[in-house]
């Protein structure tokens, strides 16, 4: 059933999407096949599938553990954003350090910036009971703000007058893990911190509480366990792990800051999130699929002239169905329950 | 700068403040007529973003057909879009009792693809953004000198503010809809045993709020610009979702928050062109802090409608 | 009165199963025009029930209805308000943050157009007609109890109700409340509204009502004149059956006279931040059980929650062995050695999590090494407990697919198997089935040999004498008082829950 849900909701999806494709006039069979057997078919864009997977398989994991936890983060891109800034500005100032100080540095200061920029909504919601829906949505816009800020202000390029920043110091860089391509360190990272995470929320005993609290608060509480401290560190935890994709971004891709440098990944990450069923395990199979589908819907669009954005209906539509496909989970509970 | 000078740059910052107002009141009121029904539409972003689109394709196809209404066909186009997404978000949170803010996202990400798909399949990619010649503003009153500038606004503004409000302000507190609709997002359980079909309720709610969220973007296409892109949104939606909190749930406090809130897009606009250093991006900044303070302060009392976020099912 | 009188509400035959339980078995009910009628049972005996068959609330598996003599099908509550029947329930269905002329109107008007002045109008001339004084612009959230049952009368007469429903009214009403309440019924009984008053309150109803019908165990048991009945007469038709013959060994060990549980003048509110005890004070000792017996919603909820650590008191003190334990904290209670067996099986299990987990989940720290859940532990722990308390289930299965028998038996299990000096039980036995009843009465008596201090909270009067040692009657939040064993009887009990003092 686990594995049946998504692979029915794929197919739902692509069963939907096909009228667009239909509409510019090319065969869907055949744009599926660009979508998810081309990109595999060469070395190279199946390498840039795990690129870009990257940050996908960080911020769907920050957002399957709080909604875990029973904290509706919104604010995943904000907090990725609040990475980058502070990845880049300790990348900035690394110029005399070495790799094995500049890198990690750059990294925990974004791990450090997402749990700030999280830790606002976090504690109006276990302090003061106020619904962190809005709270971390709003922050995205400010986070987005902020960034601009920068770019327009203190960290202009000097030189082209682009916003954009100047490129962070060499020794603050991901080295690759191919070289001559984009794959970078952050993707190794990338999977531990996931592996990490799914071991944490099922073989520890903060993991348990951690799901305990999210499924079933008052049943925590007679428990004993402290929901809103449990609850406090689910949030810094997911804005740890957004913001340090953010950083991974900055240090592995693009070496300076952009406005575009999430470009929705945050959001992206509820889509996967979703898709996983809240499981940091299944979180890989997701961050990959949306990978392809993103690294698909430019051979797509080369191959048949469909317009790239194909890939976001797609992933859009796959969102929505998946939500109302988990319903027959809870169909199939109902039936066990007669049964027994 | 000079009296007269100081007077003008007033007038020309409420004038501008005007028209910044207009889609984020449109929007904002949508959102009021679904949060009062218990329904947090997160939808309202993309709604925007594809109501601005369908808007200007529509207007554009019509305006090369030689159409002399091409502008309404695009108005009406865009309210069509709107209410076809509002239904689809209603069907999702309503009848399927899906979380809210995951669907409300979702629809958000499913209109921004469709718009930009479209846009592609429509318009092709050019160098030059396609155009349209938009609305032009009107003066009803005009011959007072001073004013001028400030009476010289589009239509879609008067209606805003002179119609849209007032007639919120009725259908909320003074029918029978509104007082069920209030009803429904306060606590469905005692509408429904006062025999309200809560489920009807909520779906006329969403699909009023597409509707509204749709013709802010459609102004923005439609009057504003004459043409569309990318950035043409930019968050606006956010800001609404800030708005409604910040006029605690009421339309007219809805007008004096997207005055505000327009005041600051405006004065931010004019401040770069005088050449002022602060950076915008604060001005931009501050409805969103606003607003989370605002929450901050109110705490638990701040007065969400009681079923907020919560789907209703009958035992 | 004759009594050839056309009945306004004539019930024959009423039928309702729930599942297994048969909550009317062939009902027969009449209600005069103009009276005020008592319909008087324990918990469970079928009362609420038939009156909500009448208002459309469930709908019988047989029997017919007729209102003024005329055969009515009722399917809804909205079919109920066309006959003229309105009923005010226990939960009240008002929108808070409303005013009161809203909250009236609601539903009731057609038009486009909300005309709220004339509706004030109307609303205070309704008002004024049956004595309910009360502010048509005041908020439903600014309002107390009593003034919101006010409203939902207000609702029932403005939809033209001439026959009125009133579940428990009097549950949620301090005394000068109750007797506003009165004086309204006995305007309404001018009026010629006819009025079912549900209650269990002999006092109340000797007071208030014209007529009574009795039901037991989902039957009438009698109907007559209150005022030629007595309060014990009807006590007994209440409760009367033949005591069940009491199996439990009477060795009261005097070895262990010291208390192992201890409330000092306990106070708590409600949900809703009422009163829920007041100044509530009891011993429970070592090796014995004490039973609690009370109408529901009478404050039991509440002190099981205050002895769980999961409500605040207001004042007073818990003393479990010696240790204060007020207001600590589930996590200290149970560290202080108190067990808990709580009302609602679903309020203390994750459904989703194994039966493994939730066995672990309340000490959790024992299943863990250096903060990795040491998972050979748990499931050698969780299949030891399967295999001793007779559980069908695996330890893997989510627990909310058992059934209620066997998810109950896993609460009992994580609970009984430390040996808690004090256990707190609240309706141990609800929605089980005769096995599985019988398994945890026995396991309860066998904690209780062992010497742990048990406080057993049920609604069901046979369990409470079958296994208690002492009973206490708890009645608005007080114990009334506290009997042994051997010298309570069921009438005894009944007249002591219904608020009457010997």
């Amino acid at each position: 059933m686990r594995v049946i849900l998504p692979i029915l909701a794929v197919i739902i999806t692509f069963a939907l999407t096909s009228a667009l494709v239909l509409m510019v006039g090319a065969s869907p069979l055949e744009a599926y096949y660009h979508f998810l057997v081309e990109p595999l078919s060469s070395r190279v864009s199946a390498v840039e599938v795990l690129v870009k997977a990257t940050p996908l398989l960080l911020t769907g994991a920050a957002v399957a553990v709080a909604f875990s936890g029973g904290f509706w983060n919104i604010g995943a891109e904000g907090q990725f954003l609040a990475g980058a800034v502070a990845a880049t500005a300790i990348g900035l100032n690394m110029h005399s350090l070495p790799p094995a100080v500049a890198v990690p540095l750059t990294l925990i200061g974004g791990v450090a910036a997402g749990m700030a920029w999280v830790a606002t909504p976090a504690l109006m919601k276990t302090r003061l009971g106020i619904d962190e829906v809005v709270t971390t949505l709003l922050l995205n816009s400010v986070a987005l703000l902020a960034v601009s800020a920068l770019l327009n202000g203190p960290w202009r390029d000097p030189i082209s007058q682009w916003p954009q920043s100047p490129d962070i110091a060499a020794a603050a860089i991901l080295p690759k893990l191919i070289p001559r391509s984009r794959l970078h360190l952050g993707f190794l990272l990338a999977i531990l911190v996931v592996a990490a995470l799914g071991f944490v929320l099922s073989r520890t005993a903060f993991g348990v509480r951690l799901r305990a609290a999210g499924m079933e608060p008052d049943a925590a509480r007679f428990a004993g366990i402290q929901v809103g401290r449990v609850m406090l560190t689910t949030a810094l935890l997911s804005g740890g792990i957004a913001g340090l994709a953010g950083a991974i971004e900055v240090a592995g891709i693009h070496y300076h800051l952009i406005e575009a440098i999430s470009g929705g990944h945050g959001y992206t990450g509820i889509v996967i999130a979703t898709l996983s069923g809240l499981n940091p395990w299944a979180v890989v199979p997701a961050a990959l699929f949306i990978g392809l589908i993103d690294t698909g819907s430019q051979t797509v669009s080369r191959a048949l002239g469909v317009p790239v954005y194909l890939g976001e209906v797609i992933q859009a539509t796959l969102l929505l169905v998946t939500l109302a496909v988990l319903l027959l989970q809870h169909y199939r509970i109902r039936w066990e329950r007669r049964a027994a | 700068m000079s009296e007269a000078s100081l007077l003008a740059f007033l007038v020309g910052l409420l004038a501008a403040t005007l028209r910044v107002a207009t889609p984020l009141l449109y929007a904002t009121i949508g959102e009021v007529y679904s949060e009062r029904s218990g329904v947090l539409n997160l939808g309202i972003e993309g709604v925007m973003f594809l109501g601005a689109f369908v808007g200007f394709a529509a207007a554009a196809q019509a305006e090369a057909a030689g159409w002399g209404a091409y502008l309404w066909v695009g108005l009406v186009a865009a309210m069509i879009s709107g209410l076809l997404m509002a239904l689809l978000m209603a069907l999702l949170s309503v009848t399927l009792g899906l979380n809210q803010h995951v669907a409300g996202l979702g629809i958000t990400l499913l209109c921004t693809g469709l718009a930009m798909f479209g846009f592609r399949l429509v318009f092709g990619e050019r160098p030059v953004l396609p155009r349209i010649s938009p609305f032009s503003q009107l003066n009803p009153f005009p011959g007072t000198p001073i004013l001028d500038p400030l009476l010289n606004q589009y239509l879609l503004t008067y209606l805003a503010f002179l119609v849209l409000v007032p007639a919120s302000v009725w259908v909320l507190y003074h029918s029978n809809f509104g007082l069920q609709l209030r009803a429904v997002g306060e606590n469905p359980e005692a509408a429904d045993a006062a025999g309200i079909n809560v489920f009807r309720i909520r779906y006329a709610a969403l699909a009023i709020s597409g509707v509204l969220m749709a013709l802010g973007g459609a102004f923005l296409s439609l009057a504003q610009l004459g043409a569309f892109s990318p950035g043409i949104v930019a968050g606006r939606g956010w800001v609404c979702i800030a708005l409604v909190i910040f006029a605690r749930w009421d339309p007219l406090r809805a007008m004096f928050g997207a005055l505000l809130f327009g005041g600051m897009f405006a004065l931010q606009l004019r401040l770069q062109t005088q050449g002022f250093q602060l950076p915008y991006e604060v001005l931009l900044a501050l409805p969103y802090l606003v607003t989370i303070l605002a929450l901050a302060v109110a705490g638990r009392h701040a007065p969400y409608p009681g079923a907020y976020l919560k789907p209703y099912r009958r035992e | 009165m004759t009594t050839d009188e056309v009945p306004a509400v004539r019930m024959r035959g009423i039928w309702k199963r729930f599942g297994t339980v048969v909550a009317n078995r062939g009902v027969d009910f009449d209600l005069r025009p103009g009276e005020i009628h008592a319909l008087l049972g324990e918990n469970g005996a079928g009362k609420s029930t038939l009156m909500r068959i009448l208002y459309g609330l469930y709908r019988a598996d047989a029997g017919t209805i007729a209102v003024n003599g005329a055969p009515a099908t009722i399917r809804s509550p909205h079919d109920a308000i066309a006959h003229g029947i309105g009923m005010v329930t226990q939960h009240f269905a008002l929108v808070s943050p409303m005013t009161v002329t809203e909250n009236v109107i609601l539903g009731c008007d057609q038009r486009i157009r909300l005309d709220l002045k004339a509706a004030q109008q109307q609303v205070s001339a309704a008002a004024d007609r049956v004595g309910l004084s009360i502010d048509p612009r005041a908020l439903v959230k600014d309002l107390s109890v009593g003034q919101r049952q006010r409203v939902e009368i207000l609702k029932a007469l403005y939809r033209q109700a001439r026959v009125l429903i009133l579940d428990e009214p009097t549950a949620v009403l301090v005394p000068q409340e109750v007797e506003q309440l009165f004086a309204t019924l006995r305007r309404l009984r001018q009026e010629g509204v006819s009025v079912v008053f549900i209650s269990h309150k002999l006092h109340e109803v000797m007071q208030i009502t014209d007529r009574v019908t009795v039901m037991r165990a989902g039957e009438v048991v009698g109907a007559a004149e209150t005022s030629r009945v007595t309060p014990t007469d009807l006590a007994r038709m209440m409760v009367g059956r033949p005591t069940i013959g009491v199996i439990k060994p009477r060795t009261i060990s005097a070895a262990q006279p010291q208390a192992a549980l201890q409330l000092e003048g306990v106070s708590a509110r409600n949900n809703k931040g009422l009163p829920a005890l007041r100044n509530l004070s009891l011993e429970v000792r070592a090796g014995e059980i004490l039973g609690v017996a009370g109408v529901a919603g009478n404050g039991q909820t509440e002190l099981a929650q205050v002895i769980e650590g999961v409500r605040p008191v207001t004042s007073g003190r818990l003393l479990v062995c010696g240790q204060d334990i007020t207001n600590a904290g589930p996590r200290r209670a149970m560290d202080a050695g108190v067990g808990r067996i709580p009302e609602d099986r679903h309020e203390s299990v994750v459904g989703a999590m194994s039966v493994a987990y939730n066995m672990a989940l309340e000490h959790l720290d024992e299943f863990t090494r250096s903060g990795l859940i040491d998972r050979r532990r748990l499931r050698q722990h969780a299949e030891r407990l399967i295999g001793q308390y007779q559980i069908r289930a695996r330890p893997d299965d989510p627990i909310r697919t058992l059934s209620g028998g066997n998810m109950q038996k896993v609460i009992l299990a994580r609970v009984l198997d430390r040996n808690p000096r004090v256990i707190v039980v609240s309706q141990p036995t609800r929605g089980l089935d005769v096995a599985a009843t019988e398994y945890v009465r026995g396991k309860l008596v066998e904690q209780r040999q062992k010497g742990a201090a048990i406080l057993l909270i049920s609604e069901d009067l046979d369990e409470i004498l079958e296994l208690s040692d002492r009973i206490a009657v708890i009645y608005e939040g007080e114990i009334r008082q506290i009997l042994d064993a051997g010298e309570a009887t069921l009438e005894a009990l009944g007249l002591l829950m219904a608020g009457l003092r010997r």
